[in-house]
């Protein structure tokens, strides 16, 4: 008998779905102006999982001026005051963390480790690390009492929900920002508890304000001339748009977009180490991750070596139930994500790579897509240049450490890079060579509320996190 | 005796390190602030544009490689270069500007001390700006700032000379190359400039100076794909919007107009608009196996 | 005794094509410092990410009792008797009076003067002896001191050696002396019909100090003719960690690879837990499978851990929690 593992279910009775939700504006739920609704659903099972309401534009206006009411307030009150709303609110945060684990990992689809594990210990961090600066704005190096911006946009994707919420959030309030934000579609559910952790902890009404919807009305919100600052985590088609319309007026913008990170393996590597940081580089989170390390670049002298070590590693990825304990791939987040994949992965094959995935069986339904990786593959396929955003690796080679570096930089990306090798010099020349925001040696998709993140070129600017990441919220 | 003719100067582009002519082979005529005519200044056109862009591509390896204390060198340099010719710069400002020798005399001795101050930065700012972040495992973190890469400038108008250096300095200080336009109706002490740099050490390329029109020619900067950053001081609004539209395309990094005292302390800000800032992330670990016996 | 399965021709001949890498001190040191390096962070995440899975039910009373078959229960202390040694092979052979369909152990592990008592004890029970040997547990005595103690520990009846390195040799680089020394204590384990002890070769991993240098001794104990890997003594601060034990399951899994040689991996010391011995398991299970999971390539050198897996076994079958007092005291 093999050591087959039994399901490990982690239980849902620890979180409590309404049938509905409306918006978060002023500090109270309320419906839609127009009552729309859309629902939301577990990408694993399809199921839905509750009804949300779908924000208007005059909504949108109702949300602005919540937060613009409440801004004068909000940015008054003495650091220390702000300081223990947001203590409080990461200390809420670790207290429901497991009912917010099972919630995300519902709605988003993802596996109970990884928001169990991940996203919410570094959202509770994050807000705990912002929470210490809004009484030190004088100390952090943007001259003697910052002023907050205003009212914050801030439209947030669905890979992330609550961990980029905390991203946004935290330091928009440290700051003394009031904030309107937006959760990703299919991903509502996280922020709308997160409004009641805001409730629990007796946050003054109107300073965080959740508007549920689609892209028109994120559009709606970015637009608002009442807005003064634009923060937003998503494509860099839609970054793109959203810079042209701030263009002309005074909102601070700040973006986080694509990637096509290069994770570059030597010869000198730690082989086991990197075969788990290539792993844990593409197939965390299914690789819908903007950092992702989805080109491989290896060098060719240890290609087999290292593809054989690969593929017998990916045999051992456990593909299933999200809210399994044991699961290391969950779902796709949504239908219209899967059939991007499901393109970009047909197009690799028709382009000529060579295409391998594990025997891995998938659930009838849901959104399933098996870990998947392309050798073969040269610069000049789509599958090197275009953001997969799933678990999909594109396999190159290298000769030479100028070759990689050069190769890796042939990007309109600049998120995120890997290195691996055991010879410190060569970390660092590569390091300082890449044109990318986050560099990772001899590790991978590691975060830290201390540590600033984000892209060169593309892949948007400014940064998140870290001392650097008060400048996005303040007016200098 | 008779008065002696002086002899005119042709002021030309500054691109790459050489003095070109517009391709366009287009002068327009400059005037002192009372409408004297003071020289043809070549017309660039969008060509130029892009000549100068290839230029500064091409230096960004070599400037941004460059030791923080070799362009600190070099900046220092160019304040040395522009002492020797101040009376020239004086000349050159008072007339562009319609300003009495001494206070134009103040406006160049400004733009002097600011490549001092300047010079003094390139090897402290990321000190500053960057640092050890303290993550919450064992992992040696730093932030470092990066040049941004290539950063095309719209200079300001009316400070013809202190304005531009505020301007130019900061961004090559941080090791990024430029491509500037001149003040469109007082382009000639930015032209000048351009003859000081070229003997202060500053490798060719790494400042690209045209005159013309900015409306002619920022466009094609802005929308340029291989152009990472742009400096709107110069450009009016409309311009400006126009400007930061184009420059979404490839989501430059974008400092929009504002209201400058260019005789203020200049701050730090002009160099982070253009830095990139690079986080590296290491294990650490313990010295050896987890709980050896050492 | 188990049967141990043939390596065949093919991996006898890849086996000797590596002769030249033990051909001098020069030429093992290339080599073992050829071997990929080890990122200390990596590996122990990797090991403490492992260490999540959560095994219940079915998979969990199946990990129970495929974790008491693989225990080499051992008592090694200056106050053993004859009396303490066959009490100890009785619970192995019967670890769960209230419960016969609880497996046996693999080995009862005594030092030497204990082994002909073991040997006694376990006859016919299927149950091996192991012995530890070569000056156990520093082995700072001379190399034919090491070589008699083995002998006698062979000649009482041990059907497996557990023989530790000369970590002095090894630290100062000497790594040929180690590898003829296991070599030797290899031959040693002969025995007159032709037939062989198992050869357990004892690191003590705790000593090594870096994980390069567990990696190094790993592939150094395989050259030399290990029938297994061992971390640890048991008598050093720190012994099995799921970290090391990892590492030395990609060095048999890569050595399998390159030589077709199969070697058991041994974690020893320091695990008493049920959901230690599970998380050993999952480690086995998912980084060299199915092969490695039977006590023929896979062992706990423990004592106390016994009791636990047997508690746990109780709480299975019966629903509630057992007590100390419903194991037998060893």
């Amino acid at each position: 008998m093999a050591f087959e593992y039994a399901p490990a279910p982690e239980s849902r009775a620890v979180v409590d779905i309404a049938p509905s939700y409306g918006l978060f504006i002023d500090g109270e739920f309320r419906d839609a102006s127009d009552g729309k609704v859309f629902k939301t659903l577990s990408p694993s099972s399809e199921e839905v999982l509750s009804e949300v309401a779908q924000g208007s534009a005059e909504d949108v206006d109702a949300a602005v001026k919540a937060a613009r009411k409440a801004f004068e307030k909000w940015s008054a009150l003495p650091g220390a005051e702000r300081a223990k709303y947001l203590f409080r609110i990461a200390r809420i945060i670790q207290e429901r963390s497991r009912e917010l684990a099972v919630l995300e990992t519902l709605d988003n689809g993802k596996p109970i480790r990884e928001t169990r594990d991940a996203d919410l210990p570094l959202v509770a961090a994050h807000f705990f690390y912002y929470a210490g600066w809004a009484d030190k704005l004088d100390h952090a190096g943007y001259g003697p009492n910052p002023k907050a911006l205003g009212v914050a946009g801030q439209v947030i994707p669905w890979n992330f929900p609550l961990l980029m919420l905390a991203w946004k959030i935290a330091p928009a309030l440290a700051t003394g920002n009031t904030v309107v934000l937006k959760p990703a579609e299919t991903t509502p559910l996280s922020a709308l508890f997160f409004a009641d952790i805001c409730r629990q902890a007796g946050l003054p009404k109107g300073v965080v304000n959740i508007v549920t919807g689609d892209g028109t009305t994120g559009a709606a919100l970015v637009e608002h001339p009442g807005v003064d600052k634009v923060a937003f985590t998503g494509s860099t088609a839609v970054g793109k748009a959203i810079a042209r319309s701030v263009a002309g007026t005074d909102k601070k913008l700040t973006l986080e977009l694509g990637g096509k990170g290069a994770n570059i393996v030597f010869d000198d590597a730690p082989i086991d180490q990197a075969v788990e940081g290539i792993v844990n580089g593409i197939f965390f989170n299914q690789g819908q991750v903007c950092c992702a390390g989805s080109r491989l670049l290896v060098q060719e002298s240890i290609q087999d070596e290292l593809l054989d070590a690969l593929k017998r590693r990916l045999s051992t990825l456990r593909l299933g139930d999200p809210l399994d304990k044991n699961t290391d791939i969950g779902a796709i987040n949504s239908a219209e994500q899967l059939a991007r994949i499901k393109a970009l992965a047909d197009s690799g094959e028709a382009e000529g790579a060579e295409r391998w995935a594990p025997a891995c069986e998938l659930p009838s339904a849901g959104y399933w897509f098996a870990p998947t990786l392309f050798t073969n593959v040269t610069q000049a396929h789509r599958i090197a240049r275009e953001e997969i955003f799933g678990p999909v690796l594109s396999v190159l080679t290298f000769r030479t450490p100028a070759e990689a570096v050069a190769k890796a930089n042939n990007s309109q990306y600049g998120l995120s890079a890997g290195i691996w090798t055991e010879k410190g010099s060569r970390i660092l020349s590569v390091a300082n060579s890449l044109r990318a925001g986050v560099v990772w040696a001899n590790t991978f998709n590691k975060f830290d509320p201390t540590s600033p993140f984000g892209g060169y070129k593309e892949s948007g600017f400014g940064r998140e996190g870290g001392r650097h990441g008060l400048e996005a919220y303040l007016d200098v | 005796m008779s008065e002696r003719l002086s002899v005119f100067k042709t002021y030309k582009l500054f691109v790459g390190g050489k003095f070109p002519r517009s391709e366009s082979g287009r002068v327009y005529e400059v005037t002192d602030s009372k409408g004297k005519w003071l020289a043809n200044a070549p017309l660039s056109s969008r060509k130029d544009a892009r000549d100068a862009v290839v230029a500064a591509r091409k230096a960004t390896g070599g400037w941004a490689g460059a030791t923080a204390y070799n362009r600190g060198q070099i900046l220092y340099r160019v304040a040395e270069m522009l002492e020797g010719r101040r009376d020239q710069f004086v000349a050159e400002v008072a007339d562009a500007e319609g300003l009495s020798k001494s206070k134009a005399a103040a406006q160049v001795d400004a733009a002097i001390d600011r490549w001092v101050w300047y010079a003094g930065w390139t090897d402290k700012i990321a000190q500053v700006v960057g640092g050890a972040n303290p993550v919450a495992g064992p992992f040696f973190n730093l932030s470092t700032p990066e040049p941004t890469g290539v950063v095309a400038v719209v200079a300001p108008q009316e400070s013809s000379f202190l304005g531009l250096v505020s301007v130019i300095a900061p961004v090559i200080a941080v090791g990024n190359t430029v491509v500037v336009i001149a003040s469109e109706k007082a382009p000639l002490p930015a032209l000048s400039l351009g003859e000081v740099l070229a003997t202060s050490d500053v490798p060719g390329g790494v400042v690209n100076i045209l005159s013309g029109k900015a409306a002619e020619i920022s466009p094609s900067l802005a929308a340029h794909q291989d152009v990472n950053a742009i400096d709107l001081a110069g450009a009016d609004a409309e311009l400006s919007k126009a400007l930061q539209i184009a420059a979404a395309d490839n989501l430059k990094r974008v400092l929009r107009p504002q209201a400058v005292d260019w005789s203020a302390d200049p701050g730090t800000d002009r160099m982070t608009a253009f830095l990139e800032t690079k986080t590296v992330w290491h294990p650490t670990g313990s010295l050896g196996a987890g709980g050896s016996a050492y | 005794m188990p049967t141990v399965p043939s390596n065949g021709n093919e991996a006898a001949e890849r086996l000797a094509s590596m002769a030249d890498v033990t051909a001098s001190d020069g030429a093992l040191r290339r080599f073992l410092h050829g071997l990929p390096g080890v990122d200390t962070v990596g590996l122990e995440a990797r090991a403490a990410m492992l260490g999540t899975r959560s095994i219940k039910t079915t998979a969990k009373a199946y990990a129970i009792d495929l974790a008491i078959s693989m225990i080499d229960l051992t008592t090694l202390e200056g106050a053993d008797t004859p009396g303490k040694v066959r009490a100890l092979c009785a619970k192995g052979v019967n670890p769960d009076p209230t419960d016969r369909t609880t497996p046996k152990v693999a080995a009862i592990c005594v030092y030497p003067d204990m082994a002909a008592t073991a040997a006694e004890a376990l006859k016919g029970s299927g149950v091996n002896v192991a012995s530890v040997a070569t000056a156990f547990p520093a082995g700072r005595a001379a190399l034919p001191v090491k070589l008699a103690d083995t002998r006698d520990a062979v000649a009482a009846g041990a059907d497996e050696i557990d023989m530790v390195i000369d970590r002095g040799a090894f630290l100062s680089g000497h790594y040929l002396s180690v590898f003829e020394e296991i070599k030797a204590v290899k031959e040693a384990c002969r025995r007159e019909d032709g037939s062989a002890a198992r050869l357990k070769v004892i690191f003590e991993t705790g000593e090594l100090s870096t994980y390069d240098n567990i990696r190094r001794a790993s592939w150094l104990g395989m050259l030399a003719g290990a029938d297994f890997i061992k971390t640890s003594t048991g008598k050093v601060a720190v012994n099995a960690t799921p970290a090391n034990t990892l590492l030395m399951l990609e060095a048999v899994r890569d050595f399998r690879a390159t030589t077709g040689v199969q070697v058991g991996v041994k974690p020893a010391g320091g695990i008493r837990t049920t959901k230690d011995a599970l998380k050993f398991l999952v480690l086995v299970n998912e980084t060299v499978g199915e092969e490695w999971l039977t006590n023929t390539w896979f062992r706990f050198g423990a004592s106390s851990l016994l009791n636990d897996l047997l508690m746990q076994r109780q709480k299975l079958s019966t629903g509630r929690y057992s007590g100390p007092d419903y194991v037998t005291v060893d």
